[in-house]
């Protein structure tokens, strides 16, 4: 829908907006789940038992940095410089890919060596809740952007005078990024570092 | 039907509809008024079914140790009743309305995305036959339209009926959420030029906060109902007493959602309130700002008070009090809405046609309600009240003496704007009074019995304590209802073909949906007008010396471009129906499910619009 | 003229028929208080609804004055004075309200403070556990452990400790105190205190399953005295009876055949030592069973072990004892009567 919006905004731009206001909600009720939670049923495995801080800290790193890739992508696009938009679209989704990677190696870690699975105890459940959902929505961000990277590639399409398409999958992937920063925070370190029941 | 193709990968050939007809018309529709008749009539014949499951209900307690239903049969009425009632009859028919009136009050051509318009209305569709099918298909939940946990757990509920409620309600909220996201971007950027949001009429204003309570409101349930059904099907712990778990959680989370839910019940039904009454009065409504600011008020409140529904849970004291005191301050603004009604029909001159009958209605009733809302919000002596019949008492006023009452009202009201035809006047009053009537009957000794100490879903109850008379009284009242709801059936039916012509603006009308032909043409507004104040169709009509000067229309009806038919929205939604039944019976299907919504949503999007000179 | 009677008609019918809702009070009628609690909770309740009554009329009447004053006489094309508001009377009817409020806070607070705060001395102390269908009973520090018949002595401060180990549910006398639910995982408590000696029903209050309607349960409220004998007597232990038919259902009901022991404990036996289901060492001296359902006497007592699912669907003991589920375990109707008459002997 172009032409003339009240706001001028482009519908969608308005419509990604909302739709991420509501995504809080959702994901504020499963961070809230994981806090009155926090110290109760049966402690072990828990937190300090299966985290590995170091690690975490590198994918959530790459993340962070998939963020920073993603705004040169868009800035590029808007320039024009096709090669560059992709260059740094394509790091962008291996950069998703490989926190993707790391979640898929920590749970594999705690589910055969921690012995921790959702089954296990409270902790079980809600950590899987929380990290496979916001885990969900960056594969959903990942597959958004290869299509993407894809039409541009194959099908020559994506232009800055098109850049509305990057333009919402970008803010979906930041805030998919900040949630996470509230994830590591919430679930990781205050998890680890408060001596919060641990033992 | 002249199509144009458009290339997918594989060379896979599809056609997007061009101006199709009949029931290939309906399925592909993306039209706003299409899709609210839509809403409306699927929404009336769920409201029916809840009526009857109300009518068994009643069946059973008209006398005392009664065997007509069974208890699990009961249980299993009181859940679908209520679940009925709530998400198949009072929202989609709240969203019939916000579907076909709201682009016509901003002066629009349709939403801002008819495709997710046409989506929500089959999500909804789905949701519906979800959960109704139940009934079919081994039981219906049975624990209550709240399901506290644990005994909607396997351990405790092991059939498929409390699946069938989870998914029934995602699959709902889905739809519910795809609407609200629509009507939130149509509100704030598809206004006609001129119209300022303070210049929106009150309808709109209440289908936008709604919205907004909405879009807010459902991701808390939606996360409620997925850990349920991690729990249910795999094992999770979430609700598991015996891993540590606290059922309180389940109540938290609902009731976050609850409270604001049930003020997305009531505003729509306020805001036609605030259309019916300054129109048949002759007036504007009565402190415009203020009704603007309560509403808000409310909505943010609302926020602040769900712990009222759990004061008997043991929350202590000081919750007990904080939450005793939120409860209270809502109350000031509602009453504030009240008396701007009043204020509204003080020094009119007042039509007492159908609609206002049932505008009067609803604010005589929802005023019962909402003082013995004021009691309950005394923590203390709720200790008493909750969980009674003088609970089921304050919820049917307001719900019915308030929502259903305001929506009755609009569907009088804009029945002939929708149709182009009068309703049956007499027909219309006599289906006000028995409704009206045959309410008060009903629910009013419901807060004598439930003082009496009778609790809320109980199958049967004994002779000596005092509630048979009572209960027998509010059945026979009930069925009363029924027969009033009848006489509206037999009016629309009718009245939809065989009413008198209604003419653009039969009621004098103040809005701008009443400046258009009844029914409307596709496109609305041939001139998107510009919109110089509140009630802006009035303040041309009273400025204008002579009424047959009708301005020279400029624009070309052959220009106005009308978003195109499309079917991927019916097909993303019996790609979520696959899912959904997938999780009750066989996780294969659920990922068939997913991957057809996976190609249909990929589809939607690249869908290309069809080459203007085509139609 | 006969048009307003006709309208007034339906109002005064209303109003008579609202007064006439007010009748006599049932067995648990939250108006007929026996203790400080209820009392507490009814007084508060009276408060909001004059304050109520008050407001409904004047709005009620405020509408049927509008009715008669502002409706349009047939056709009537006046165009009344578009007034948009009178900001001081909203502000007026805003800050009204909230006074009004505010000064009613003042004993919804205090009653919820009294009602919330724990007595520190209680005189006695009660763990209820909730179970689908029936309510068990410890006293805590006295020894002893009953079902369903809640004995507390008059005038005495009790503190109700509330547990369950399945679902929710509410425990609720009306008369005494308005309910608190029980809740899994989650000590709720209580206190209450019976005014008056005498007889009192209590319910289930919070759904709890297919026969939550049939929950329900007793509270006698005896003299410091008669609330005394009980409590030894309940210390007693069972005798093994003399009577022949008697004892052939005491030697039935400790048979692994039956294996009601299993499930039921009586005291002072070898065999009946379960925790399942309600202790019936003094079963016969209840005044009803099944959860306060039936009177305890032989028909309803042979009724429910004959077929306990006919009177209460749902209920555990019909999906559990071997005597329900296996049709070569099931019991005669000889046994059935020896049964009963045992059970009725344990007072």
């Amino acid at each position: 829908m172009s032409d003339e919006t009240t706001t001028g905004l482009s519908h969608r731009k308005l419509l990604m907006w909302v739709f991420l206001g509501s995504d809080c909600m959702f994901f504020a009720s499963l961070i809230g789940t994981y806090l009155i939670y926090k110290g109760s049923g049966v402690l072990h495995p828990g937190p300090a038992d299966v985290f590995d801080i170091p690690t975490t800290s590198v994918s959530t790193f790459v993340l962070l940095m998939s963020s920073m890739s993603m705004v040169f992508a868009y800035a590029y696009l808007v320039r024009d410089d096709i090669k560059a938009f992709r260059i740094w679209m394509f790091s962008t989704m291996i950069m998703g890919s490989t926190f993707l990677g790391f979640q898929v190696f920590e749970f594999s870690e705690f589910y055969f060596h921690d012995d921790l699975s959702p089954q296990t105890n409270l902790f079980g459940t809600t950590f899987y809740a929380l990290t496979g959902t916001h885990g969900l929505h960056v594969t959903i961000g990942v597959i958004w952007l290869g299509i993407i990277f894809y039409s541009s590639l194959f099908r020559n399409t994506v232009t800055s005078k098109t850049n509305l398409d990057l333009d919402l999958a970008a803010l979906y992937w930041h805030f998919v990024d900040i949630v996470w920063i509230v994830i590591f925070a919430v679930v990781y370190l205050f998890g680890t570092f408060t001596g919060f029941p641990s033992s | 039907m002249t199509t144009i193709p458009f290339k997918l990968p594989f060379n896979i050939k599809l056609y997007r509809p061009v101006s199709p007809t009949g029931v290939w018309g309906w399925l592909t529709t993306v039209d706003h008024k299409k899709i609210g008749v839509l809403y409306g009539v699927t929404a009336f014949i769920m409201f029916l079914t809840g009526g009857i499951e109300a009518m068994l209900i009643r069946t059973q307690l008209i006398a005392p140790e009664l065997k007509i239903i069974a208890p699990e049969v009961y249980n299993q009425l009181f859940t679908m009743h209520a679940t009925t009632m709530i998400f198949l009859a009072i929202m989609p028919l709240s969203a019939a309305f916000f579907n076909f009136i709201i682009p016509l009050q901003i002066g629009a051509r349709d939403v801002a995305f008819p495709r997710l318009n046409a989506f929500s209305y089959w999500a909804f569709l789905a949701g519906a036959l979800i959960m109704k099918s139940s009934w079919f298909l081994g039981g219906s939940p049975n624990a209550g339209w709240f399901g506290y946990a644990p005994i909607t757990s396997a351990t405790f509920n092991p059939g498929n009926g409390i699946d069938f409620w989870i998914i029934g309600l995602q699959v709902l909220g889905v739809a519910s959420l795809a609407a609200s996201f629509n009507f939130i971007v149509t509100i704030i950027n598809m206004r006609a030029p001129g119209m300022t949001m303070m210049r929106l009429p009150l309808f709109t204003w209440m289908t936008f906060i709604t919205a907004i309570l909405l879009i807010l409101a459902f991701p808390v349930i939606t996360v409620a109902l997925i850990e349920l059904m991690l729990d249910r099907t795999f094992d999770f712990n979430f609700f598991n007493t015996k891993a540590g778990a606290n059922p309180i959680l389940w109540q938290h989370l609902f009731w976050i959602f609850g409270h604001p839910e049930v003020y997305i019940l009531i505003l729509p039904a306020m805001g036609i309130v605030s259309e019916v009454l300054p129109t048949f009065s002759r007036k504007p409504i009565f402190g415009y700002p203020a009704m603007v600011l309560a509403a808000s008020f409310i909505a943010f409140m609302g926020w602040l008070v769900w712990s009222h529904h759990m004061f008997t849970t043991g929350l202590g004291p000081i919750a007990n009090s904080v939450f005793t005191l939120t409860t209270m301050l809502i109350a000031v603004p509602t009453g504030v809405k009240m008396f701007n009604w009043l204020g509204t029909m003080w020094g009119g001159d007042i039509d007492f046609k159908t609609p206002t009958l049932f505008c009067v209605g609803f604010m005589s009733m929802f005023l019962i309600g909402g003082i013995s809302g004021v009691m309950h919000s005394f923590s203390a002596s709720d200790y008493q009240q909750q969980d009674t019949y003088f609970i089921v008492a304050h919820i049917h006023y307001v719900l019915f003496g308030g929502s259903i009452f305001g929506i009755f009202a609009g569907i009088y009201y804009w029945f002939p704007k929708i149709t182009g035809r009068m309703y049956d006047e007499k027909l219309g009053k006599l289906n006000f009074w028995i409704m009206f009537i045959g309410q008060n009957l009903t629910f009013f000794p419901m807060h004598w019995v439930g003082m009496q100490g009778m609790p809320r879903r109980i199958f049967t109850y004994d002779s000596g304590m005092g509630w048979a008379f009572w209960n027998g009284f509010e059945t026979i009242a009930a069925y009363a209802i029924a027969f009033g709801v009848l006489i509206f059936v037999i009016n629309m039916i009718k009245s939809w073909n065989g009413g008198k012509k209604a003419g653009d603006d039969p009621w004098d009308g103040r809005t701008l949906e009443w400046s258009i032909p009844s029914p409307p043409p596709v496109y609305n507004f041939r001139d998107i007008p510009i919109v110089k104040s509140l009630d802006d169709f009035w303040r041309t009509k009273q400025n204008s010396s002579n009424s047959d000067t009708k301005v020279k229309s400029k624009t070309k009806v052959t220009d106005i471009h009308l978003p195109q038919p499309s079917y991927w929205p019916l097909l993303v939604a019996v790609g979520l129906t696959i899912a959904g039944f997938g999780i009750i019976y066989n996780l294969l299907f659920t990922g068939i499910g997913i991957g057809i919504m996976l190609i249909t949503v990929c589809a939607w999007s690249f869908e290309p619009v069809n080459e203007p000179d085509s139609h | 003229m006969f048009n307003t009677i006709k309208k007034f008609l339906p109002i005064l019918l209303s109003l008579l028929f609202v007064i006439a809702c007010g009748g006599y009070d049932g067995p648990q009628s939250t108006f007929d208080t026996h203790g400080p609690v209820a009392k507490e909770q009814a007084d508060l309740f009276y408060l909001i609804l004059w304050a109520g009554m008050v407001v409904l009329v004047a709005v009620e009447l405020a509408i049927i004055y509008i009715y008669i004053k502002y409706r349009r006489k047939k056709n009537s094309a006046r165009v009344p004075s578009q007034t948009h508001g009178n900001t001081k009377l909203e502000i007026m009817w805003t800050i009204l309200p909230v006074i009004f409020l505010a000064i009613v806070s003042v004993p919804v607070l205090s009653a919820i403070w009294t009602i919330g705060t724990l007595p520190k001395n209680p005189d006695v102390v009660v763990n209820v556990h909730g179970h689908q269908y029936w309510f068990e009973f410890k006293y805590q520090d006295l020894d002893v452990v009953t079902a369903n018949e809640l004995h507390i002595p008059v005038g005495k401060k009790i503190l109700i400790n509330l547990y369950s180990n399945n679902v929710l549910h509410s425990f609720w006398i009306p008369k005494i105190a308005g309910k608190t639910d029980i809740i899994p995982n989650q000590g709720n408590y209580m206190w209450i205190q019976g005014d008056d000696v005498g007889m009192y029903y209590g319910q289930c209050a919070e759904f709890c399953g297919e026969s939550h309607a049939l929950m329900r349960f007793r509270v006698i409220v005896d003299t410091d005295e008669d609330f005394r004998a009980w409590i030894s007597h309940q210390k007693s232990e069972a005798f093994v009876p003399n009577d022949p038919l008697e004892k052939s259902g005491y030697d039935i009901f400790m048979s692994s055949k039956a294996g009601c022991g299993g499930c039921h404990m009586i005291n002072g036996s070898k065999k009946a030592k379960g925790k399942i289901g309600p202790n019936l060492t003094h079963f016969g001296s209840r005044q009803h069973m099944a959860a306060g359902i039936l009177e305890n006497n032989q028909v309803n007592l042979r009724n429910w072990i004959r077929n306990p699912d006919m009177i209460k669907p749902g209920n555990i003991m019909s999906g559990q004892a071997a005597v329900y589920m296996d049709p070569n375990k099931s019991l005669t109707e000889s046994e059935v009567i020896a049964l009963a008459s045992y059970l009725q002997s344990l007072k």
